[in-house]
């Protein structure tokens, strides 16, 4: 079988990769195009720790085709930070202990960021029913909540 | 209490080492790395629930292009069923038979062969073309099939009784006379329960990547929950030295037991020797689901008694726990725990271990204890009712304390069950009015605790900061409690503390992250090391003033005279010491190696609210509080972390979660979707209060944290389910359809005496 040119913007870099037609955008990230930061726990679509934005748009990357990313822009927790500066996210994870294992943590923050940018002051249910797609097993999600809410309402404080 | 406030470290809510790694994605996980020249591995399982393996043809898998190796249990060390060899609590007959079957297929998903080729595609094409000959034999699963007198035998050699059986095991814990403590007692509850097998659960499949040389030098890159267990095991398992065996500790993404035997990695290695390539092998989920360990399903009968004042004068449990394809079921932890929260004079416990056609159970995070907590708890919670007694009051009148001989053995120390009950008692939560169709119920639970071998370095580096090798995967923070302490005790800012850890070359030998053990033992090692470190760098500084060393003292990281007497000296800081290192005797550093004694048991005890949609029969957890004797928090965020994380997955345990098997025998619920874990939207904040009952027999009074929180939780939902509705349940999961089923039902199936 022959593989597939792809190209594709990932993180606001132009890409190009080559896959089988059935692999998926999981397989290609982490394998050519290296980015591991996004993982496999089910790959079913149940766990979202391979969470990624196509077109920002939350989706799990272990069910779009490789193939889909054809001229459309991906973003994965690679492009989370800029440079050595974290996001607001990952720095309110880090002091609210919001991760223990980390497995889940790539997909925790990526669809965490999706919605503060759609809704920035997110309720406690909005918060759990957003992340209702990402499994943690090891936090009972707790500190995951509150990180979430904590960094919105700074993100608020500081827009002001 | 111990409020410890002079600290400047212990006790804060510290950046943890691995944190920046874990929050951009740079964390290496066992999948995440790959080697030149790399191929992959695939494993064929059995399809059968009991099959004799008659024959097996690997030739056509062999000629396909692209194959490079194929094993079977040809190629895995076999030790003879009729002597036993441990490690740890593994015994090696069972595990070369459950890493590849021998004689016979015992569960669906039992690796019968793997191959190893250029794709993962064409390994899995490759496992089609080999050819099992099968003979399929009858098959049993639940504990009541495997023990009918013409039950389907898994092994043929185990007797129990004189008889083949597929009884593997019985343990027996006592104290007094349990014929004289029930004769004693005014009112008697005896009930009996059933649990579910359930999953650990945790997101990262198991996955290895594994490099052998042609003089059998070996790379295991995989995570675990002890690099030096797969070293061991790999070595037992494909006959290559343990010191040709460099077992590499990737992070790990969740164990809570379940990675505390191997499985892959003696597959990849010995494909990889046969290939003379690195082999990569990564479990799907389901895979996970059907062939690694979850816990027992279990059936308990459970009878306490009391005096009508409330004092418990007997109480008997019995026991049966699944052990899967082969024994090992933790009925340690059912029958040692169960009662250990209580002081009551005449005990008897009895567990019995159960072989059935269904994958080999692997520890799960207090491994037998929330089973028998499950029965003991709940049956006290009836009695308290027939007393007329408040559940806690109940607890507190009985509750163990200093000096109490528990039926397992010890005399406690000095333990802090009492104050989680008065901490229960006093807290709002207790207090807090419920409404319509909610219930709230409480239920304690204990672990042993476990300490054992680990190894520490610690090593100052040229520029005067400290880097700390420990060799216990980190599987909830423990890098961030040891960098608390190794700052505390150098006197330095907790970032100028690096915390790895090490593989087992290069650190000493350091066993299992389990039994609660990792905090409470590597920080023995790592204070021992560390105060040798700072007994150089007093040493060095005398050196240096030329005065005695016994008058320099260590403070706030740096040395200082130890009074005006000894001399007038501006202070020499770790990095001044550094520096001068090289002309005052050499680098500085000390590792410490120990077998660690002294972990004290855990208690805990917790507060649950649900609230019951009567039409959809969904039992929500509303409002919990966890209370727990901690000993020491060394780093509060990740000792709530353990809390909160233990209380999930009871939740998930007491409310949805279950292998659920088909009319094949086969686990029909192989994944996330329909092995229902708590979602983010299932819970509530999970609240906790810390006790601090120092263990005083560890330099920072740390006890064991990780276990306790699960054991209560099955047992404290239940209770609320039963204070909603007024109906009580012998089962678990209390799952939606189960619930309607109690509620539609004319009477409760069992009446209060």
């Amino acid at each position: 079988m022959a593989k597939v040119h792809v190209s594709t913007t990932i993180n606001g870099e132009p890409s190009e990769f080559l896959c089988e037609p059935n692999d998926t955008m999981l397989d290609a990230l982490r394998g050519p195009l290296g980015l591991t930061g996004s993982k496999e726990g089910c790959a079913s679509g149940d766990c979202g720790a391979c969470s990624i934005t196509l077109d920002d748009q939350l989706v799990c990357s272990c069910l779009m085709l490789a193939v889909e990313s054809e001229g459309h822009e991906l973003r994965t927790i690679e492009g989370m930070a800029k440079g050595d500066r974290l996001h607001p996210l990952q720095q309110k994870f880090l002091e609210s202990a919001a991760l223990q294992c980390g497995i889940c943590t790539s997909g925790m923050l990526v669809a965490s960021d999706v919605l503060l940018r759609r809704n920035p002051k997110p309720s406690e249910e909005e918060v759990r029913f957003w992340l209702a797609g990402n499994l943690c097993r090891c936090t009972g999600y707790d500190k995951i909540v509150r990180a979430v809410m904590e960094t919105a309402a700074e993100m608020q404080g500081a827009a002001q | 209490m111990n409020v410890v406030t002079d600290n400047k470290w212990i006790g804060q809510r510290t950046i943890r080492p691995d944190g920046v790694d874990k929050v951009t994605g740079r964390a290496a996980f066992a999948a995440d790395t790959n080697m030149p020249g790399m191929i992959w591995g695939k494993v064929l399982r059995s399809p059968h629930p009991h099959a004799r393996i008659k024959s097996i043809d690997t030739s056509k898998a062999e000629a396909l292009p692209g194959v490079k190796a194929v094993v079977t249990a040809r190629d895995i060390v076999e030790f003879p069923l009729d002597k036993s060899v441990m490690l740890g609590i593994q015994d090696m007959r069972w595990m070369c038979r459950n890493v590849m079957a021998r004689e016979k297929a015992l569960f669906p998903g039992h690796p019968v062969a793997a191959v190893a080729a250029t794709t993962e595609a064409i390994a899995a094409q490759a496992c089609e073309l080999i050819v099992v000959d099968y003979e399929v034999l009858p098959w049993s699963i639940e504990i009541d099939d495997a023990l009918k007198p013409d039950a389907p035998i898994l092994h043929e050699f185990n007797k129990f009784e004189g008889k083949v059986s597929n009884i593997a095991g019985r343990l027996e814990v006592k104290k007094g006379d349990i014929e004289q403590g029930f004769a004693e007692a005014e009112v008697v509850v005896e009930r009996s329960f059933a649990t579910r097998p359930v999953h650990q659960g945790y997101i990262e499949p198991h996955a290895c990547l594994i490099s052998v040389g042609a003089d059998n030098k070996t790379t295991i890159w995989s995570s675990s929950q002890g690099q030096f267990m797969v070293r061991a095991m790999t070595s037992l398992l494909t006959g290559i030295q343990q010191s040709d065996i460099r077992a590499i500790p990737a992070e790990i993404g969740g164990g809570f037991g379940g990675k505390t035997i191997v499985y892959l990695e003696p597959l990849a290695t010995m494909l990889a020797k046969k290939s003379g390539r690195p082999v990569k092998m990564v479990m799907t989920r389901e895979e996970v689901m059907r062939a690694t360990g979850p816990t027992s399903g279990s059936k308990s009968t459970v009878k306490i008694g009391a005096r009508k004042d409330g004092t418990i004068v007997a109480a008997q449990g019995t026991f049966y726990l699944q052990a899967g394809a082969f024994p090992g079921s933790p009925i340690r932890g059912a029958v040692g725990c169960s009662f250990a929260p209580y002081d009551i004079p005449h005990v008897l416990s009895v567990g019995f271990d159960v072989l059935s056609n269904r994958s080999k159970v692997a520890a799960y995070r207090a491994p037998g204890a929330p089973i028998g907590a499950y029965a003991v708890e709940c049956v006290l919670d009836e009695l308290a009712e027939a007393l007329k007694m408040d559940p806690l009051e109940l607890r507190l009148k009985n509750a163990a304390k200093q000096g109490t001989k528990a039926a397992h053995g010890p005399v406690y120390p000095r333990i802090g069950y009492i104050e989680t009950l008065e901490a229960a008692k006093a807290s709002d939560h207790y207090k807090a009015p419920l409404g319509k169709f909610q219930g709230r119920g409480v239920a304690s639970g204990f672990w042993f605790n476990a300490g054992g071998e680990s190894s520490a370095q610690v090593n100052v580096t040229e520029d005067g900061n400290v880097v700390v090798t420990t060799g216990h995967p980190d599987i909830g923070g423990s890098r961030a409690g040891i960098a608390n302490i190794c700052a505390e005790l150098l006197g330095i800012d907790y970032r100028r503390v690096s915390v790895l850890i090490g593989d087992t070359a290069t650190i000493g030998f350091s066993n299992l992250t389990g039994g609660s053990r990792v905090l409470f033992a590597s920080s023995i090692v790592v204070t021992q090391s560390a105060e040798k470190v700072i007994q150089t760098l007093r040493e060095r500084a005398a050196k240096i003033w030329e005065i005695d060393p016994e008058a320099v003292k260590w403070e706030n990281g740096a040395a200082h005279p130890v009074s005006p007497n000894a001399g007038q000296f501006e202070p020499l800081t770790l990095a001044e010491l550094a520096e001068k290192a090289p002309s005052m005797g050499g680098p500085i550093g000390a590792g410490v190696q120990l077998n660690t004694q002294g972990a004290d048991g855990g208690f805990g005890t917790h507060i649950a609210d649900v609230e019951v949609d009567v039409d959809l029969g969904i039992v929500r957890v509303i409002r919990y509080t966890a209370i727990q004797d901690v000993g020491r928090a060394i780093h509060p965020s990740y000792v709530e972390g353990q809390l909160q994380g233990g209380v999930s997955q009871g939740i998930g345990w007491a409310l949805n979660e279950e292998y659920i098997y088909n009319k094949q025998g086969k686990v029909d619920n192989p994944g996330f979707l329909d092995y229902r874990m708590p979602v983010c939207s299932d819970l509530p904040m999970i609240d906790t209060i810390m006790v601090e009952v120092p263990n005083p027999k560890h330099p920072q009074g740390v006890k064991g944290v990780g276990e306790v929180p699960l054991i209560p939780v099955m047992s404290a939902i239940s209770n609320a389910v039963y204070n909603a509705l007024g109906k009580r349940f012998y089962s678990l999961p209390m799952s939606p359809p189960k619930v309607l089923e109690v509620l539609d039902a004319p009477a409760p199936a069992q009446a209060a005496e």
